[in-house]
């Protein structure tokens, strides 16, 4: 019964979307008044109905209730609670109804807070999201519906990937999907624009809290994602460049780019017609994210052809909503018409390059990534494009960025002056290159690469420092005045700051763990000793316990440096006997500037254990960084330009080029 | 799919910029998705695109063997391609498709009268030490590739394989994992063929 009410309510969602997606354009087009009022109570009853979908599907999942296939075929009794419920979300069918669900959240945040926005604006953004919500709800229905019935019920569940059942991945998908969805935001604001034929500085600053606060939660999710694989895999890496994580880099690079180009249309209303198309590209990008990968349509070809249906449903849904909204861009977008112009050396110049930058980076990820599935998806065999061809690609856009990401905010708008900003960067300079000395010097010179990218690290967190101590006028004026001054930058201003200075921190962590990862894999019997950078490991031997539905092997050892003892680590290593399966549960000791790492394997014959003991210099440094850019996000999501009064629609006199410029 | 040069027109430019440009991306995505259709539809093999070298002599080259993997197999040049049906497998430790093929490799190791080589592909040594010693080692020599050998062959991407006759011609190329099913239906029988 309650799975009906929840089918039953996804249906009238889907109504609800339809007239969410059709009457308020209609009645944009017209002038008229009613018909785009409408749009308002449609998105909140799709937001509502949806909530009872989900709530349903919930119920379904902690109740046990086998009688529903998407249940019986993710779940099982002897489950915890906590999978349970994110086991709701850990399939197909249940984490497009997720998606469905932010999709409406956001729907009615903007019907709910968007009063300030022109009527007509308001209208054909919640209209363009109302049609988003009939694709993927008519989806749903159509091909992945997560309430059919299945006679008869099994006694049991066969139960959640293992591999799932695990709190990094429990709650990296609800953030990844409200990154997603995020910028569907931006991409409603987009295509409303062209349909209204103007976007000004007013536009940019409706949009930008929605990026910001998309790719934040991205950040998040990827770096969530990443954590998992480093403790769940086993191998000691963090990032293996597979098509699953590349999905979801693709639209945070596109997203960094969105980010910083509608700074640019903000504040000197110019580069529209390329904001608008960044807008597109990114929600372009988190559809192929969703479909291709997440759903597993791509990752595993066999789906394509064991249910061709849902598979072109999918290319349907991809071809008409890119393929309409760029046309419609192109139809569109010559008659934005920019106002400003500007020199190549200067704050926007230096915004310029990091889109260029960030998108040809975004283009390189995805050559990489699509080109193999797509060879695989039309039967040319399964190749891999892999980590060399990310590496030699990849960093060499990403140095001239960083390098770049100092200077630009020390520039003017209009007209900047780079030896002046150069000028002021000397001490960063400087610090960058003692960090070349000490790692050349600590490193005995093996690594010159790693020595760039921890100068590169070096410079970029000394130059945003620099940046925000020159803002406040730091030394240069008495203390007092700077703390006034301190107390006076906007949010924003901080929130770049923080950003920049957690990217600055995330370079460092992946140079040091890239270049001086310490492995060894072995045979160990109990009572042996092995080295690994200077720690030895000793293992203590292997004892078996059990959890609520899965039994365990405790690996144990104790690591000691000299005669000081630095741990005890225990490798878990479980099976679950539902679904057959293994999982291994690194054990890992982190001192914030080394995690050491340790997994047990198969046991031999003769009583000797496989074990990978791991020592990885300053990994926990690439959350950190993660977590701080989050933190930049949100600080600069606080600002008060985003929550005070209604931005006037009026262009807003030109700045004096001296100003100091708000980020 | 993403076009940059409407953004600089869009900002160095005062006037309007050309129509064309922006109309572009629409364009770039249509050619996309109409090549994706139309293998998908109609179910084409872009393998079977015929590979340059087919019947040419195997390009020259000389690698070096595995640093710290010397003592067991040594490098890999043209000459030691010539005199036995040979087996060329591109492979790398970083490659997950070539772990699935692995044990395919392994079989056509052990048949008599052929010989297979490797030609380990832009790897780290101590990675690719561990992953033979992990898996099981089936080449009867093995070439570290920086790169270059991999161009001259027209590899694309990990695993290739390539099959050379007793005079040093190039005669089969497969792209891609050799599944059992390949194994059994592909390149046993044309390295039959081949032995005759």
């Amino acid at each position: 019964m309650i799975a009906e009410v929840g089918h039953f309510a996804l249906i009238l969602a889907a109504l609800m979307a339809l007239v969410q997606g059709t009457l308020p354009l209609v009645g944009a087009a017209r002038g008229d008044g009613a018909m785009m009022g409408l749009a308002k109570p449609a998105a909140q009853a799709q937001f509502l109905l949806i909530a009872v979908a989900f709530g349903a599907l919930t119920y379904a999942y902690v109740v046990s209730d086998f009688s529903i296939t998407n249940v019986a075929q993710n779940s099982h009794s002897a489950k915890p609670l906590l999978y349970k419920i994110t086991g709701v979300w850990a399939n197909h069918e249940g984490s497009m109804l997720l998606w469905v669900l932010i999709l409406a959240l956001f729907g009615a945040a903007l019907a709910s807070f968007g009063r300030n926005l022109p009527p007509s604006l308001h209208a054909r953004a919640l209209g363009v999201q109302g049609l988003i919500g009939v694709a993927f709800l008519a989806f749903l229905l159509f091909s992945s519906n997560p309430f059919e019935r299945l006679t008869p019920a099994p006694l049991d569940g066969s139960g959640l990937n293992p591999l799932l059942q695990d709190p990094g991945l429990a709650f990296h998908p609800p953030f990844l999907y409200i990154g997603y969805v995020g910028f569907s935001m931006a991409f409603s604001f987009a295509i409303a624009a062209l349909l209204e034929g103007r976007v000004d500085p007013a536009w940019a600053r409706w949009v930008r809290p929605w990026t910001l606060a998309a790719w934040s939660c991205l950040t998040v999710g990827i770096a969530l994602g990443s954590w998992w694989a480093y403790y769940e895999l086993g191998w000691g890496g963090w990032w293996f460049w597979d098509p699953v994580e590349n999905a979801s880099f693709m639209p945070w690079i596109a997203g960094a780019a969105l980010l910083h180009s509608s700074i640019v249309v903000e504040k000197r209303d110019t580069l529209k017609s390329w904001t608008v198309l960044l807008a597109i590209i990114v929600f372009s990008l988190s559809l192929v994210g969703t479909f291709l990968v997440r759903s597993g349509v791509l990752t595993s070809v066999h789906a394509f052809a064991t249910d061709p249906a849902r598979g072109l449903f999918i290319l349907a849904i991809l071809v008409v909503t890119i393929g309409s909204s760029l046309a419609l861009y192109a139809w569109r977008a010559p008659q934005l018409r920019a106002t400003g112009t500007f020199r190549p050396v200067s704050r926007e110049g230096a915004l310029i390059l990091n889109n260029l930058l960030l998108t040809v980076a975004a283009a390189t990820v995805f050559i990489g990534t699509l080109y193999p599935l797509v060879l695989d998806a039309v039967g040319g065999g399964k190749i891999s494009v892999g980590a060399p061809y990310f590496n030699a690609t990849f960093i060499p856009i990403m140095t001239p960025l960083v390098m770049a990401m100092a200077i630009g905010p020390m520039l003017a708008w209009k007209r900047g002056d780079l030896w002046a900003a150069l000028g002021r960067l000397k001490l960063a300079l400087g610090a960058a290159l003692a960090a070349v000395a000490l790692t050349l010097w600590l490193d005995s010179a093996r690594d010159v690469l790693a020595a760039m990218g921890m100068a590169l690290a070096t410079w970029l967190f000394v130059g945003t420092a620099l940046e925000l101590a020159g803002r406040v006028k730091l030394g240069r004026a008495p203390i007092m005045d700077s703390l006034r001054r301190a107390g006076g930058l906007p949010r924003a201003a901080y929130g770049m700051t923080v950003a920049h200075m957690g990217f600055a921190v995330v370079i460092a962590g992946i140079t040091a763990s890239s270049a001086w990862q310490t492995e060894s894999i072995r045979t160990m019997k109990p009572g042996e000793t092995t080295k690994v950078a200077g720690y030895d490991f000793r293992f203590l031997g292997v004892k078996d316990g059990r959890g609520p539905n899965y039994t365990s092997q405790f690996g144990s050892f104790t690591v000691t440096r000299g005669d000081r003892p630095v741990a005890t680590l225990v490798a878990e290593k479980r099976f679950y006997p539902v679904q057959r399966r293994q999982t291994t549960e690194a054990a890992i000791h982190t001192t914030w500037l080394s995690d050491l790492y340790a997994v047990i394997g198969e046991a031999n014959k003769s009583g000797g254990w496989s074990v990978r003991l791991y020592h990885n210099p300053l990994v926990p440094w690439i959350w950190i960084g993660a977590i701080v850019m989050f933190a930049g996000g949100l600080i600069s999501l606080s600002d008060r330009r985003h929550r005070v009064g209604a931005p006037r629609r009026a262009r807003p006199s030109a700045a004096p080029a001296s100003a100091p410029a708000k980020a | 799919m993403s076009d940059t040069s409407d953004m600089t027109d869009t900002a160095t430019t005062r006037g309007r910029p050309s129509r064309i440009l922006f109309v572009l991306p629409v364009l770039l995505f249509g050619v996309l998705a109409a090549v994706i259709a139309y293998f998908m539809l109609t179910g084409r093999d872009p393998r079977l695109l015929p590979s340059t070298l087919i019947d040419k002599p195997a390009p020259k080259f000389k690698l070096p063997p595995i640093k710290g993997w010397e003592g067991r197999k040594p490098g890999l040049a043209t000459a030691d391609l010539k005199g036995k049906v040979t087996v060329v497998n591109f492979f790398a430790s970083w490659c997950v498709p070539c772990l699935a093929e692995h044990p395919q490799v392994m079989a056509l190791s052990k048949i008599k009268g052929i010989q297979v080589v490797g030609i380990n592909h832009k790897d780290r040594p101590a990675a690719a030490k561990d992953w033979l010693t992990r898996h099981g080692d089936p080449y009867a020599r093995i070439g570290a590739d920086a790169g270059r050998a991999a161009i001259d062959w027209g590899v694309y991407g990990m695993p290739e394989t390539f099959i050379v006759d007793k005079t040093g011609r190039i005669r089969f190329k497969h792209v891609g994992i050799i599944r059992p099913e390949t194994l059994k239906n592909k390149l046993l029988p044309i390295i039959r063929q081949l032995q005759k």
